[in-house]
């Protein structure tokens, strides 16, 4: 076990290193000069050589980088051009709205997906198997931002249930959080659902043809127990492993349902650092969700050991 | 057809190889894809839904339209179906009604939202067009290139690896929004996947009996690749082209809506919502409309994509 987390530490290194490169390059080869636009446009040449030099741009792309990545691995990510903080003071401000939206969204869509996936399964063909596949397809058609008006219209505005907008921190208690939260979670959940009660039905319908269900069932245990202990618990790696690959769309709707909701989080920072055309922010958020990614995904590996006894690292 | 079928007659009982060629082999199974793609519910609908949707593209100037870029004071925020007026470029007043209402610069929504169809769709397929070159282009060379395999398996890791909304934004915002950046920015992180799907084809389509026979006859490897392992490669393609094409809809309707896509004054759904956000409270319907229009375009590319793995990738319809 512990050979093969370090093995696969080891494996995720090149991937976070190619990354790093990409992110770098991305930003740094495209056309328009960050110093300019640093300086503003009533700013003069000197002025903007100065800058330039300051933020060693006027060195080669290879020794840039080798600066940038040097930095990056003390984890100083720069400074942030518009906001003029350290960018990691920047994403630790903002970290607590993102989180407590993943955090509550990922919980919502397991505890909603999951158990409509088996019981699709388990009623194979039926009208709530089809309702459930019918619910996943348009999960993944209908865009965040059109699902987030819809529930805004018809939960804030029509219902007045809930607000509409804006984020309270767990610190001014748990009530206001959750209350400010739902929608959002709501909203972001969909797509997510959508893809996790897919797999799982797909998933559990292959273990409802093995033997050891149908024994289960001649044995006398209780439908609810033959689906959760037999059937559950044997496709738990395909759930498990579409949960982490199902992060990258939980990012990019996070973009989205922050810039909808008002939310102060990381999503809304990328957008707004992107129109201000911050380089180091936009670099270090992508860096991070990347990396978020990498470790999620990595965690999920790590974890087929408790859902499947079989494997064995 | 007749060429495929045993010689029939007397006068020779030999089978005529000339004629069962591998050409006339495909045209056979390409007639009976159709007719399953055809008879698939699914494929169907989508198909329907989106023929529906490139006729009115096409059709835009005709369905009760005026120039989406026109604008009129006295007619802002009107509600659907209310008649107002508009003034044309040439400085004439006209009445006209506004079915979908109209925005807080007194623009027809209808119009706006009649002519982003054809916005999304040139998206879309240009999306999925420049996806699938690349990846093809890509998986080849893996498949094929022993050298570059590891170190472009490597970049596709790392790219697959950061959130393809991310990446789009980024670009976009990096190189100021048109149509082809939209398009590029949209393409690039679409790419790993087709190239992962492309190299594994190669990779398992090489060590074929045929391919073996050809290589070992001396054929070529660009013949190899032309007449063996590309053909192979299409259907999975297609079925693959089809989820970018939906994909890159909705990725240019969320960079738009988030203000770094497509320029404002082009009509597209994104920009159409993006300019209702702040009247939402008032005037739903200006976000409500283009909402409808893309959520049902990338629904029908959708479903025309679970019809096509259906009928034409089995394999992969199996993968769930």
């Amino acid at each position: 076990m512990l050979s093969f987390l370090f093995r696969r530490l080891l494996a995720t290194l090149p991937v976070l290193g190619v990354v790093a490169v990409l992110v770098f390059l991305m930003l740094r080869l495209t056309p328009g000069d960050p110093a300019a636009v640093l300086a503003g446009d009533q700013a003069t040449t000197e002025q903007i050589a100065m800058i330039r030099a300051n933020l060693g741009l006027d060195r080669s792309i290879p020794e840039q980088f080798v600066i940038w990545l040097g930095h990056l691995l003390q984890g100083d990510l720069g400074q942030s051009y518009y906001y003029k903080l350290p960018v990691t003071e920047l994403i630790a401000q903002r970290l607590e709205p993102t989180l407590s939206l993943a955090v509550v969204t990922i919980t919502l869509a397991v505890l909603i997906a999951v158990p409509l996936g088996v019981v699709a399964a388990w009623r194979f063909g039926g009208w709530l198997d089809r309702g459930v596949m019918a619910f996943s397809v348009m999960g993944f058609s209908v865009p965040v931002f059109v699902s987030a008006y819809l529930l805004i219209w018809l939960v804030s505005l029509k219902l007045g249930w809930l607000p509409v907008q804006g984020y309270k921190r767990l610190s001014e208690g748990l009530g206001p959080w959750l209350y400010h939260l739902t929608l959002p979670a709501i909203t972001l959940s969909l797509i997510y659902i959508a893809l996790i009660a897919r797999v799982t039905r797909a998933s559990v319908l292959e273990t409802l043809g093995e033997d050891y269900i149908r024994t289960a069932r001649a044995k006398g245990l209780p439908e609810v127990l033959v689906l959760r202990r037999h059937a559950l618990a044997n496709a738990a790696v395909p759930i498990i492993t579409v949960i982490g690959i199902g992060v990258a769309l939980l990012i990019g709707g996070v973009v989205v349902t922050e810039s909808v909701y008002a939310i102060p989080g990381l999503g809304r920072l990328t957008v707004d650092a992107v129109l201000a055309r911050d380089f180091p922010t936009v670099q270090g958020v992508i860096l991070l969700f990347s990396f978020v990614y990498v470790l999620v995904n990595l965690l999920v590996d790590l974890s087929y050991v408790f859902f499947d006894p079989r494997i064995r690292y | 057809m007749s060429s495929s079928t045993p010689a029939s007659g007397t006068e020779s009982a030999r089978p005529d190889f000339e004629s069962l060629s591998v050409e006339a082999a495909s045209v056979v199974t390409q007639r009976t894809a159709w007719q399953r793609v055809k008879a698939n519910v699914s494929a169907r609908i989508g198909g329907g839904v989106i023929t529906l949707l490139v006729l009115i593209s096409l059709l835009a100037p005709w369905l009760g339209t005026v120039d989406p870029s026109l604008f009129d004071p006295a007619s802002r925020d009107l509600r659907p179906g209310e008649v107002g007026e508009i003034t044309t470029l040439e400085g004439e007043t006209l009445k006209h009604r506004f079915l979908m209402g109209s925005d807080s610069f007194g623009r027809d929504i209808h119009s706006r939202v009649i002519y982003g169809t054809q916005v999304s769709l040139i998206v879309g397929v240009a999306t999925a067009v420049l996806a699938l070159t690349l990846g093809v282009v890509l998986g080849l060379l893996s498949g094929y290139v022993r050298w570059l395999d590891g170190i472009l398996m490597r970049v596709m890791d790392g790219l697959m690896a950061i959130p393809a909304i991310l990446i789009a934004i980024a670009l976009v915002a990096m190189w100021r929004g048109s149509l082809l950046t939209v398009v590029v920015a949209i393409a690039i992180p679409e790419i790993p996947r087709v190239t992962r799907l492309v190299r594994s084809l190669v990779l398992s389509i090489r060590e074929e009996p045929y391919v073996e026979a050809a290589i070992s006859l001396g054929t070529p490897t660009w013949k190899i690749m032309g007449r063996h392992i590309l053909p192979n490669t299409v259907a999975p393609l297609v079925v693959q082209g089809t989820f970018i094409c939906a994909s890159g809809i909705l990725t240019e309707a969320i960079l738009s809506f988030l203000g770094v896509g497509l320029p404002p004054d082009i009509p597209t759904w994104g920009n159409v919502m993006a300019e209702g956000r702040a009247q939402f409270n008032q005037y739903p319907h200006n976000i409500f409309f283009p909402g409808i229009f893309l959520a049902l375009t990338v629904l029908a590319v959708n479903i025309l994509g679970d019809g096509l793995r259906d009928t034409l990738d089995p394999k992969m319809a199996k993968r769930g």
